[in-house]
This record gives structure tokens, C-alpha cells and sequence, in this order.
């Protein structure tokens, strides 16, 4: 019988620590599988964060470095200065990215860091037990907003995406979501693009996927899956920020 | 080998970093190191290395703990508060066993303080100063000669025990000139061992992945790895202290001073010789591994010991440990960022040995001067105004 699918060559045969129905190991395959096609894993180089995906450098065969809460964009810029043939890329959630690591994420892109970058946006702290986010939706409950999020003590959310795409130096930049099969394979296609462009040498690419907690917003995964359709979608619409790839450059 | 030039001392740091074979730096602007990135900016073009200017020192840091990580030669530097911003950083780099090198060229502080020299991070640099069970390997310079032949001897450590290095030195070595020279040929990075736990490209060359962290979750896992690196420290601390020692053969009095102290220190002895007191002088050069030992025998021949610190007496602490309550050991401290003056220390190695108090810093007398309540520190500024 000949399978129909089978492990990515890049992933290591272990079972995740992540929640049933998390969205990380929907992303996780996807690179996987990303990195199996462009046949990079000899030269890639993940930058685990902290937050629920510390241990994603686990789960990916190919070299790993985990490091401080929010400073990914700042060691892949060390590393892929220090070793320009390798393909990095930093995973990062929320928190990590858009709250603690704010300032790392800006000034890589706004240096046009030669890297790709995995944003996991669920709206809410995973591996700290479900704090607010800088993410997390307006009236959304958090331990630590538990009458949800009110503008008046917390402010809005912020929009990565929309905020990087301000920056000259970025050239790729997408929102995807994998809420349905049609999505998860939109969402392998920017991701495989984010990683091309650092193949070819392009700029700072950059993927926001939509993903969620079940767990920590305290639902069953199909009523997650519904809440990001009909709350998370609005605030954070799926499309393509930027592409300024090879096309623009004229490669 | 190199002629001997007259060079400002962070350029030499920094020229001294490019020949070790330094082919990644990463730092943010902070008065007294400015010249460290401003000469590593170009010069690193020059011979194919990056320089990147981060957006802060915490950016910075980490930065160094990737370029690091991937076995290439790689440094950071700041000063003070700077330091104090990499501390999160530094615990990672000692915790993930990275070799790498760090430059505090130390300003006065607590806070904003100022930025003329000062020796206020002595235990923030040989405790460790992040969070977590750790050293760095600390090389303390006091001289443009030493600063500009140090960033070798510091990656050389730090590669051979796997760990991060410090070179400690002050505002004011950071910016004097005087004439040095480097003693050793330039280092060709290409012709170094490769690191065989660097990442990459570890699998290109055939070999499983390579796995760079410094968690340990599992039961008793972080236990083992912690004591392991003890192993490691105990070793270091058996064979890697360096110390310089002079007049010690017949001295009475024994000054303990590191870096611009030290160098004050050597006129005050000259002084106080020329009045016929026998006073000599240990130099600890590494301030972690500490010449424990060697104070330790030298206590048993004076009859007391004076520590010149540009601080509230940090240092100091290592060398009562040393001394373990045998012969009296006393501070004279210049805390404020103020150039410590020989003509001061040469009294208070009069003081230590006559028992009067001069020049030496007196905790008792202290106390009854200390004022507490609401007062408001007087905030003029000053004529020259300040760069910060």
C-alpha cells in the first residue's frame, strides 16, 4: 500500500507537547513540509522563542537555538550575519513577538534582516496559563482582563502585519489562518514563500498565522475554530501586506 | 608582533578584538565606549566581518548569542548601564555554554551616574550578574597595552572552557592614549578548529543536528548541568588566575588594586618607598578566577592590606575571603567617578599601617554621619554640561 502522506523528513518522530486542537502543530507540519521541498534542511536554523512553542527546536530536525523571550529577530540577525548561507528563521507567539519582543521585531524588519519570520497569533499568553495579549481581542476574557479586555484600562490590539508593513525594508509580509483546510493550504504557500525569498536572497519575509488556544480561551476547538472565523478575522484580516519580491527587484 | 603605536584604548580593544580573529560585533551607542562600534564599523567591513548597530543593548546581546553560536569569533561592548541590560543575555550565553567575548568599559553609576570611569560592576562581572548559577571569565586590563592584547587571551578562555569572557576596564582606560603594541601575529579565523557544537550547518557536514539552549526541564536535569559547569569553574579557578605582582619580596603593608587603581596604586608605592615604607603591590589581572591563593600566602607576611577601589568596595570582598580575618584589610574608596589620585593612596598606606584614618574609608564614622528624611540632592548643572 503505498501511503498518501508521511512525516516530514524535517520533523523529528515525536509526539508535541502541544494542547489538542493548538494550531502549532498544524504550523509545525507546514514548515516541515516547506523545508523538505526547498531542500534546505542541512542550512536551516530555527530560533525558538519563549512562550508555548519553547520547544519547537525539539520538533524540528535541523539546528536549533532557543532564546530570551522576544529577542528571536535579534539572535537570527546574529546568526544569519554571522553565517549568510544559512536559513534562518525565528517562531514566534504573541507574546514573544508583539508585546515583550516589539522592538526586535521592528528593527529587524526595518533593517531588512535577510530572514523569515513565523508570527503565531492566538490572542492570548499560551504557556503562562491564558494572561492577556497585546493581541487579544477587545471584551476577549484573559486571567488577567477576566471581564475581557477593556480599551479604556488596556487599549486596542495591535495589528502586526499592518504596523511592519509600514517599514520600507520588509518584502514579504502576509496574514494567513489554518481555521479550514482551504486556509491551512493558503497558509503553506506564504510560508513556503517567506522561506524561498531568504533562499533567493530577497529581504525580510514575514508570516502572521491565525491559530487557536482552546486550552487557555477556555472552548472546544470547533467553537475556537468558529470564535477565530467571527471575532479574531475582523480585527485581523486575512491578505498580503506586502510583496515586494523578486518581481519588484527585477531578479 | 606590532610596532609600538600610540592608540586611544578603545580603539586598541577593538583593533585587539579584529586580530584575535573577531568577525562579528554587535553593539549600541553608550558613552565611555563609543569608539569600540564606531571603529568596529568599519574595520569589520575591512576584513569581511559584520557590525550591526543594534536598537539596544539588549538587541545587542543577543545578537552576539547568535553569531556566537554559529562558532565565529564574536563580541559585544557597552558600559555600565549597557551592561546591566545585557545581564539577560549574558545568563543565556553562560547557560547555553557560548563562548563569546564582552566589553565593559565601566562608568559611574548607580543609575545614569556619569561617565567617567568607575570600577562600581566588580561583583555584577565576577558573580555572574544575571539570574542563575554562573561566572564569566573576567580580564581586568590596566593599561592600552593590555586592553589591545586582552580580547585573545579572552577568547582563547573562553573557547577552551566554553563559556562567555568578560574584559573589565573603566572609562578612563577607554579613553587614554598611550603607546602599545600587540604581541601576538593577527589570527586567521579560517585557520582556527571549527567549533563542533556550532549551529549552521552541522548537518551539511554529515553530523546530526546541533542543539543550542540553556533550559533543562526534566527531574534533576538542570541539577546536573549546573554541577557540571561547577566542574568546569572549579578547574578554571586551579589554572587560569592570573595575577602581577610587585615589591611583594619584603613588604609589610600589601596594596590589592585592579585596573586604573592599580596604576595609581604603582605611584602611591613609589611615593610611600621613597619614605622608606616597605609596601608592595598584587595586581589581580583575571578578577574571576581570583589569585585567592597567592593573597591568601601574602597575608601571612604583612601585617595588613590596603584596597585602593574605584567603588564602595567590591573587590575588597574577594580579597577579606582571601585573607579569612588574618591581617586587617582596608578600602580606599573613590566611588563618585573620580580618577583615584596617588598622592591619596600613598596616605592612606600611611594610615593603614600608623592605624590613623585618613584617606581610608571608616564605616563606623560613617554612621553618624548619615542623614535620612526628605532631601533633595542639589541639581546644578555643571558649566561643561554633560554628554550622556
Amino acid at each position: 500500500m503505498n501511503p498518501i502522506t508521511h512525516k516530514p523528513k524535517s520533523l523529528v518522530d515525536i509526539s508535541t507537547h502541544y494542547c489538542p486542537g493548538c494550531g502549532h502543530s498544524v504550523v509545525h507540519r507546514l514548515i516541515g513540509e516547506v523545508i523538505d521541498e526547498l531542500g534546505i534542511q542541512n542550512r536551516t536554523v530555527i530560533v525558538a522563542p519563549v512562550g508555548c512553542a519553547v520547544f519547537a527546536d525539539k520538533y524540528f530536525d535541523c539546528d536549533s537555538i532557543q532564546g530570551p523571550h522576544g529577542r528571536g529577530p535579534a539572535i537570527a540577525t546574529g546568526i544569519k550575519r554571522a553565517k549568510p548561507d544559512s536559513i534562518v528563521f525565528s517562531y514566534q507567539g504573541d507574546g514573544d513577538l508583539a508585546s515583550i519582543g516589539m522592538a526586535e521585531i521592528i528593527h529587524a524588519a526595518a533593517r531588512g534582516e535577510k530572514i523569515t519570520v513565523i508570527f503565531i497569533n492566538n490572542a492570548i499568553y499560551g504557556m503562562t496559563g491564558g494572561q492577556m495579549a497585546p493581541t487579544t481581542l477587545v471584551g476577549q476574557p484573559a486571567t488577567t482582563c477576566p471581564k475581557g479586555r477593556n480599551p479604556d484600562l488596556q487599549g486596542y490590539p495591535i495589528n502586526v502585519s499592518e504596523m511592519l508593513s509600514q517599514l520600507k525594508s520588509p518584502k514579504y509580509i502576509e496574514r494567513v489562518s489554518v481555521d479550514s483546510a482551504p486556509n491551512v493550504i493558503k497558509a503553506k504557500k506564504a510560508i513556503k514563500k517567506a522561506f524561498q525569498n531568504q533562499v533567493d536572497n530577497v529581504g525580510f519575509s514575514f508570516v502572521e498565522v491565525l491559530s487557536i488556544c482552546p486550552t487557555n480561551w477556555g472552548v472546544e476547538p470547533i467553537k475556537a475554530l468558529d470564535f477565530l472565523r467571527e471575532k479574531m478575522m475582523p480585527q485581523y484580516p486575512l491578505g498580503v501586506f506586502k510583496d515586494e519580491g523578486k518581481t519588484q527587484e527585477g531578479k | 608582533m606590532s610596532e609600538k603605536v600610540l592608540m586611544k584604548g578603545n580603539e586598541a580593544l577593538a583593533e585587539g578584538a579584529i586580530r584575535a580573529g573577531c568577525r562579528f560585533f554587535a553593539g549600541y551607542p553608550i558613552t565611555p565606549q563609543n569608539e569600540v562600534p564606531e571603529y568596529m564599523s568599519w574595520r569589520q567591513e575591512e576584513v569581511g566581518g559584520a557590525f550591526v548597530q543594534a536598537e539596544s543593548e539588549i538587541a545587542a546581546v543577543n545578537m552576539l548569542y547568535g553569531a556566537a553560536a554559529t562558532g565565529t569569533r564574536s563580541m559585544t561592548s557597552s558600559s555600565s548601564p549597557g551592561i546591566s541590560l545585557k545581564q539577560e543575555g549574558i545568563s543565556y550565553l553562560a547557560g547555553a555554554d557560548m563562548p563569546c567575548l564582552i566589553a565593559n568599559i565601566m562608568r559611574g553609576g548607580p543609575g545614569l551616574g556619569n561617565i567617567a570611569g568607575a570600577q562600581g560592576d566588580y561583583i555584577q562581572a565576577t558573580r555572574g550578574g544575571g539570574n542563575g548559577d554562573y561566572r564569566l571569565i573576567v580580564l581586568a586590563p590596566f593599561s592600552v597595552h593590555e586592553l589591545a592584547n586582552f580580547p585573545k587571551k579572552a577568547f582563547e578562555l573562553a573557547e577552551k572552557y566554553r563559556m562567555p569572557a568578560m574584559i573589565l576596564a573603566d572609562g578612563i582606560l577607554g579613553q587614554m592614549m598611550e603607546g602599545m603594541s600587540f604581541d601576538f601575529d593577527p589570527v586567521e579565523p579560517a585557520a582556527l578548529k571549527p567549533a563542533c557544537w556550532s549551529i549552521g550547518g552541522a548537518r551539511a557536514e554529515g553530523k546530526k543536528r546541533n542543539m543550542v539552549y540553556s533550559y533543562a526541564l526534566g527531574e534533576g536535569e538542570l541539577e546536573k548541568m549546573v554541577l557540571k559547569r561547577a566542574d568546569k569553574y572549579a578547574l578554571i579557578e586551579r589554572d587560569e588566575v592570573i595575577y602581577e605582582e610587585r615589591f611583594t619580596e619584603d613588604a609589610e603593608i600589601l596594596v590589592v588594586a585592579y585596573g586604573i587603581s592599580a596604576r595609581a596604586s604603582i605611584e602611591a608605592i613609589n611615593i610611600a618607598r621613597k619614605k622608606g615604607i616597605k609596601v608592595g603591590l598584587l595586581r589581580p589581572i583575571t578578577l574571576w578566577p581570583f589569585p585567592t591563593k597567592r593573597i591568601k600566602e601574602l597575608s601571612s607576611k604583612v601585617k595588613c592590606i590596603l584596597c585602593p577601589e574605584m567603588s564602595l568596595g567590591q573587590m575588597i570582598v574577594d580579597v577579606k575571603l582571601a585573607v579569612d580575618g588574618k591581617v586587617p584589610v582596608y578600602l580606599h574608596a573613590r566611588p563618585g567617578a573620580f580618577f583615584p589620585v596617588a598622592e591619596d593612596i600613598a596616605v592612606a598606606i600611611e594610615s593603614a599601617l600608623t592605624g590613623k584614618k585618613e584617606q581610608l574609608f571608616d564605616l563606623e564614622s560613617l554612621a553618624d554621619k548619615a542623614t535620612l528624611g526628605c532631601h533633595q540632592p542639589e541639581n546644578k548643572p555643571s558649566k561643561e554640561g554633560a554628554l550622556l
